[in-house]
């Protein structure tokens, strides 16, 4: 493991968290938790964990992206309250 | 409220980072977890079931009876989500038409419709941008590799990362792409509804039915030495090829249940009408 790549990882991924409840736009929110979501899976590549990295990546960043943006695409621009 | 809600993420916050000081360190070979049975699976993982990538081992062979049940939530979930959001019965809804040769579009209030398979009007989705070449161009050649890359990801994950979960995931994800780069339509063509209900029932089956197999051949719930009897392998190959069959298994289950999944969210439950 290579400290410096962990520690740089880890700064990114706790800026992703922290945008991520932090945008108002929720496409914005699910691109983001994408980003998020590949950043966790290279911790785990780092980490040596290549099979976790591998799901994260393609259940993560992938395909659960693609599910929050079809739900965003499902929902209008202004709340009603 | 805010500073109540502050208060208690912080509070949170500082207990879970308090007790990560009592994780063993990362590697440690001394931790519980490193002294018991991970030795056992590092040493005698390859002899024991001739898997050379021992996280495929220990998963689908050791740990067999946790990853069925893996795949039964990832059933569970899809069977939750189509149940909570598909819409049955009839329901009038507005259609829009392309007329082909001027480019009109019409719309046609009401339950009334031009039939689908007609060669002057082409159905369109009021919420669907026009057709963009690049993209379903691109994508008619990248699908098919995907799907190939998904077979050997599912097949190969004896020898490298990846296995039934994952190519599984990038096998559903070709058929989602190939749902947002034409429309659900298309890909309701294809792959029909009640075919991917019953390749997620039938993954689960393989899964359950190798289970099944192993004790008609004499052997414990999902020990694979035992199918060595009907195979012309001895037990350890056998075991091999009873972690193929429910990688299988695992990978139509998932593939299934993600297409139902992204169908129903991206159509509202109505099926007509996609991203």
């Amino acid at each position: 493991m290579i400290w410096q790549l962990d520690l740089l990882i880890l700064t990114l991924v706790i800026l992703c968290a922290v945008a991520v409840i932090s945008v108002r736009d929720l496409l914005g929110c699910a691109i983001l938790f994408g980003a998020y979501s590949f950043l966790m899976c290279l911790l785990w590549a780092v980490m040596g964990a290549v099979d976790v990295a591998f799901t994260e990546a393609s259940v993560g960043a992938g395909v659960s992206t693609v599910f929050l943006v079809a739900a965003v695409f499902r929902t209008t621009r202004r709340t009603k309250d | 409220m805010r500073l109540a809600g502050l208060i208690i993420a912080a509070f949170t916050g500082t207990v879970l980072l308090y007790s990560t000081v009592d994780f063993p360190a990362w590697g440690d070979p001394a931790s519980p977890a490193g002294t018991h049975v991970s030795p056992h699976y590092l040493e005698r993982g390859l002899e024991e079931t001739s898997v050379p990538n021992i996280v495929t081992a220990v998963l689908a062979d050791y740990r067999s009876f946790d990853t069925m049940f893996e795949a039964t939530v990832i059933f569970a979930a899809g069977a939750v989500c189509v149940i909570l959001l598909r819409i049955f019965g009839v329901h009038t809804r507005d259609r829009y038409y392309r007329h082909l040769l001027t480019g009109v579009t019409i719309h046609v209030i009401g339950d009334r419709k031009i039939p689908e398979d007609s060669e002057v009007f082409e159905r369109i989705d009021a919420l669907w941008v026009p057709h963009d070449v690049i993209i379903s161009t691109i994508s008619r050649i990248l699908i098919p590799f995907i799907q190939l890359f998904a077979l050997y990801v599912l097949a190969h994950g004896h020898h490298s990362p990846g296995g039934g979960f994952q190519g599984g995931v990038i096998l559903g994800a070709s058929v989602i792409l190939m749902a947002i780069s034409t429309n659900l339509r298309v890909s309701l063509e294809r792959v029909g509804e009640r075919t991917v209900a019953l390749l997620a029932a039938l993954g689960l089956l393989i899964y359950a039915g190798t289970g099944v197999l192993c004790m008609l051949s004499g052997g414990n719930y999902l020990d694979y030495g035992a199918l060595a009897e009907w195979l012309p392998v001895d037990p350890v190959a056998a075991r091999s090829l009873g972690i193929l069959l429910v990688e299988i298994g695992v990978g139509v289950t998932v593939s299934a249940t993600m297409i139902a999944i992204y169908r129903n969210l991206a159509s509202s439950g109505r099926m007509d009408e996609g991203l």
